[in-house]
């Protein structure tokens, strides 16, 4: 019989203490593609954020001799229809485009919510007539939606951001209102209640947290939907009125000239197509990252 | 199922009614006065007042809707403010061009993008995958609107195969209405054929990872049968309840490429409709695009049925 | 000797992104016709990733075979195309398998029938309504009541027992040489798991057949296995008649396993003692013994030394293990 000895907890091979966080920047960096497009979203903020440092041109000044010039040294994609220098007037749309989506997205969570944590937790009739509404809205097409709205107020950024804020409004109150029943009916909210605390602190404490990782998802996917529709909507142009540079009114003013100066509806149009992908690649990416099920595996 | 379907008939009546309840809500916010719009600059306040009590514009909000409510319910939906006709013949016409260019891309969504989203997924990493992936990501990405300019550009003007402009029904020159509807299906289809091609590879990827297909494996059964038999009917459901939401997404992208194009849709309608302010036609066409919703949905949910024994038996 | 299914040095890993697993590390075992063979070990020890090696069923992005040899009947499986006809017809055929998970293990939106039949239409060739037949009277075999009536219903109108019952019916409907059952019972409730391995080694006697039982419950392997392999971190650290290996355990992993459990015929004031510590992280471990950490025998000769290969300490019974608890 052997003596029995003190155990080794020196050389037990414990699991490297890796925080949540680390662990999804580790997932995200395994993904090459999310971390192009993660980098082309800073790139894009940062023209936007520095436009006017950036450009050679002021984008509203008008050069009537200057009409409708090709690519030069002087004019990288050349003037457009009021002799206005085309790259400036693109990199200050970068600005309304992320301005737009910004302001649209948050308005689109913030009631959408708001929406869905009332939906969830008062349940019953409520729940019903929220969900009814968000039902009929959904089943009108984005754009036909956003468009009425916007119309409707005015037109004008101020007003695109409003209508495109509710059109998106939808998902954010699903999610919510999904998250709220799913935890409502849990034993650590029954706990909580036997404990004391009251209905809202205890939803918002269980519920919030759970909902960050789709949210964060979400949103992202969500500002490349909302650039992609305040293109559209400035292409049919509602929206920026007339002097400012918003990608998608470029391309409608592009568009007359196709036949003799394709690039003034091409630089636009695919500055839109590139900052919808890095959204699009990026809210996938966090949304593999993020997923709990797919923990520890290596693509 | 009786009971269900008649459940699901009262529901898409209540929803129809929301939604225009919700529609004569934000057309009434319209500031500019359709009635002078109607009867141009040079018409007299007589006239002027004249149509505006024929037309209700006095009365209150809810009585207008009401008002508006009771006819459509007899099938009046107004007249277009705009082309001075009947609504609902109107839409009518205009709606069958876009079911006509629609119908093609829902189809061409289906056909194309369900088999390459399936091999995405069973050749997960590898060339094909990320082939079908990058243009699935690039389909969701890109503005329809531009994607028609740069057809236009390329096969009309470049090229000159493609005619640019203009619609031609299939009953009347056949050929022609091939050839002129090529690029608008094209564009339309981009974004359900993207969309479709992720939903069913992430699908196919989740249903694959599952216990029952490696059960499958395991009894020594070939490939094909078990990605066609045993994990696609698992994998339809998402994609089924994503090809339900494509009638808003179709109509949605028939607005930008029914104006890029110049087609006499309910796209092209309803953006004149906007911009005209012509709420009476704006409304009547929301209502039939509601409609169309609702029917795409009750599609979706009884084939939920078929698909899935589980909710058979509920 | 050929043994029925003889396992050499079989070696899986997986890639993880915190590095390298290797879940399955040098693992050779025999199993012969008529044979009911346990596997014991707790989650994690590679159990169940051994079974799934040697039927080629790893799923090769994360994972990989890297080293060994899996001989049945005569052809190393190893150097088979996993995907190939020869491979397929061995899976199902003359090699079956039941999973330890019998909620999610049957396809939700096929019927019985399909599920029973599929197999029998492949490997068996044989025509819609004899197999048919044939599904009828498996289930009936493994105890589902009014079995030409339930055969066209869908798993979800079915408890887990049944279910259970319904995977080993599928397992067997071909007369396979092996049944391997991954912890057949660990979702069954006590008298449920009782019928099952009744169940098992009743046909496994009728027809011939070998078994392996891949468990954690020792209780279970006591009771049915003849001979025994006891695994920890991806290696067997003890291997011999289970009654041996109940009687004198000689392992330190092994008789702290034993000690931690009750047992009918010691007294009731005998302590259970768990084994203190935890199961080792499998991330590129250390060349040395993995149950160090955790061990109450270990000598400066185990802290030095590479983990041992297997060595012969009775008939038929060998331990991976430098010390020998006697």
């Amino acid at each position: 019989m052997h003596k029995q000895r003190a155990l080794r907890n020196d050389l037990v091979n414990s699991d490297p203490h890796i925080s949540e966080f680390r662990r999804i920047l580790l997932a995200l960096y395994a993904r090459k593609a999310v971390l192009v497009a993660i980098s082309l979203i800073l790139v894009f903020l940062l023209i936007a954020v520095l436009a006017p440092l950036l450009t050679p041109y002021d984008p509203y000044q008008q050069e009537l001799s200057q009409v409708l010039l090709h690519s030069s040294w002087k004019h990288p994609l050349g003037t457009d229809l009021l002799g206005r220098d085309v790259l400036s007037r693109i990199i200050y749309g970068t600005r309304v485009s992320f301005w737009v989506g910004i302001v649209s997205v948050g308005i689109a969570t913030i009631i959408g919510m708001t929406l869905g944590l009332i939906a969830g937790y008062y349940g019953r009739i409520i729940n019903m007539v929220i969900m009814r509404v968000i039902d009929a809205l959904m089943s009108i097409p984005t754009i036909v939606l956003a468009l009425a709205i916007a119309s409707a107020l005015g037109g004008g950024i101020r007003n695109v951001m409003i209508s495109l804020g509710i059109s998106l409004v939808p998902t954010y109150c699903r999610l919510m209102c999904s998250q709220v029943l799913s935890v409502k009916e849990t034993d650590y909210v029954m706990a909580g209640r036997i404990l004391g605390g009251t209905d809202l602190h205890i939803m918002l404490r269980h519920v919030l947290p759970n909902c960050f990782p789709p949210l964060i998802v979400l949103v992202t996917l969500n500002l490349g939907l909302a650039i992609l529709n305040e293109a559209a909507l400035s292409f049919l142009g509602v929206g920026i009125s007339p002097p400012g540079a918003a990608w998608g009114s470029m391309v409608n003013d592009g568009y007359r000239y196709l036949n003799t100066h394709p690039v003034l509806s091409f630089a636009p149009g695919l500055c839109i197509m590139l900052l919808v992908l890095s959204f699009n690649l990026a809210g996938d990416g966090l949304r593999d990252a993020l997923d709990p099920r797919l923990r520890g595996m290596v693509e | 199922m009786a009971s269900y379907i008649f459940r699901r008939l009262i529901y898409t009546l209540l929803i129809l009614l929301l939604v225009s309840v919700i529609a004569f809500m934000i057309l009434h916010l319209i500031p500019g006065d359709p009635v002078i719009a109607m009867l141009g600059p040079e018409a007299t306040q007589e006239q002027i007042n004249n149509l505006r009590q024929e037309l209700w514009l006095e009365k209150p909000l809810p009585v207008q809707y009401f008002h508006w409510l009771s006819n459509a319910l007899q099938g009046d939906f107004g007249l277009s403010i705009l082309y001075r006709e009947e609504v609902m013949p109107l839409v009518f016409q205009r709606l069958i061009v876009t079911l006509h260019l629609g119908l093609l891309a829902f189809i061409l969504s289906t056909i194309l993008a369900i088999p390459a989203g399936v091999i995405s997924a069973l050749r997960r990493g590898g060339y094909l995958d990320s082939l079908i992936t990058l243009f699935a990501n690039l389909g969701v990405s890109v503005p329809v609107f531009w994607l028609g300019i740069l057809m236009i550009y390329l096969f009309g003007l470049k090229l000159g195969l493609l005619p640019i402009f203009g619609y031609a029904s299939p009953f009347e020159d056949f050929w022609l209405s091939i050839r002129k509807s090529i690029m608008p299906v094209s564009c339309l289809a981009v974004v359900p054929i993207a969309s479709v091609a992720r939903q069913t590879r992430s699908s196919m990827l989740e249903v694959i990872g599952q216990d029952y297909i490696r059960t499958a494996w395991a009894k020594g059964l070939g490939e094909r049968v078990v990605v066609l038999e045993h994990a696609l009917r698992n994998a339809l459901i998402p994609i089924v309840t994503l090809q339900g939401m494509l009638v808003r997404i179709i109509v949605g992208g028939a607005a930008l490429t029914e104006t890029v194009f110049n087609i006499p849709g309910m796209g092209s309608l309803i953006v004149q409709g906007v911009f005209q302010r012509d709420y009476v036609l704006v409304q009547g066409c929301i209502i039939v695009i509601a409609l169309a919703v609702a029917l795409a949905n009750l599609l979706v949910d009884i084939s939920y049925g078929w698909l899935d024994p589980r909710i058979r038996y509920d | 000797m050929v043994h029925l299914l003889e396992v050499r040095d079989l070696t899986t890993q997986f890639k993880t992104y915190r590095g390298l697993v290797r879940a399955v590390d040098g693992v050779s075992f025999h199993i012969d016709e008529s044979e009911i063979v346990g596997i014991v070990g707790e989650s994690g020890c590679g159990k169940s990733v051994t079974q799934l090696s040697v039927m080629q069923l790893i799923p090769t992005p994360p994972g990989k075979i890297v080293k060994g040899e899996v001989i049945f009947e005569g052809t190393d499986l190893l150097k088979l195309n996993p995907k190939g006809a020869e491979m397929r017809s061995i899976r199902g055929g003359k090699i079956g398998i039941i999973f330890q998970e019998p909620m999610t293990s049957l396809n939700p939106v096929l019927t019985l029938r399909r599920q029973l039949t599929e197999m029998l239409l492949v490997h068996r060739s044989m025509g819609k309504k004899e197999a048919r037949k044939h599904a009828i009277k498996q289930l009936g075999l493994v105890g589902i009541p009014e079995p030409e009536k339930r055969i066209d219903d869908y798993p979800h109108q079915f408890s887990g027992g049944m279910r259970q019952r319904v995977m080993i019916a599928m397992a067997l409907s071909c007369n396979p040489r092996l049944l391997i059952a991954d912890e057949p019972t660990t979702a069954l409730d006590v008298t449920t798991q009782a019928q099952v391995l009744e169940l098992m080694r009743d046909i496994v006697k009728r027809f011939k057949a070998a078994l392996i039982i891949v468990t954690h419950n020792l209780g279970v392997i006591a009771r049915y296995a003849q001979r025994l392999y006891v695994m920890y971190a991806g290696r067997i650290v003890e291997s011999g008649p289970s009654k041996v290996i109940f009687h004198t355990p000689r392992h330190p992993y092994t008789v702290g396993l034993l000690k931690s459990i009750p047992r009918l015929d010691e007294s009731t004031e005998r302590e259970l003692v768990p084994i203190t510590g935890t199961p080792p992280n499998l991330v590129n471990m250390p060349p040395t013994c993995a149950f160090l950490p955790r061990c109450p025998y270990h000598t400066d000769k185990c802290e030095h030394e590479p983990w041992p290969e297997l060595r012969q300490v009775g008939y038929q019974h060998f331990i991976s293990c430098y010390v020998d608890v006697r």
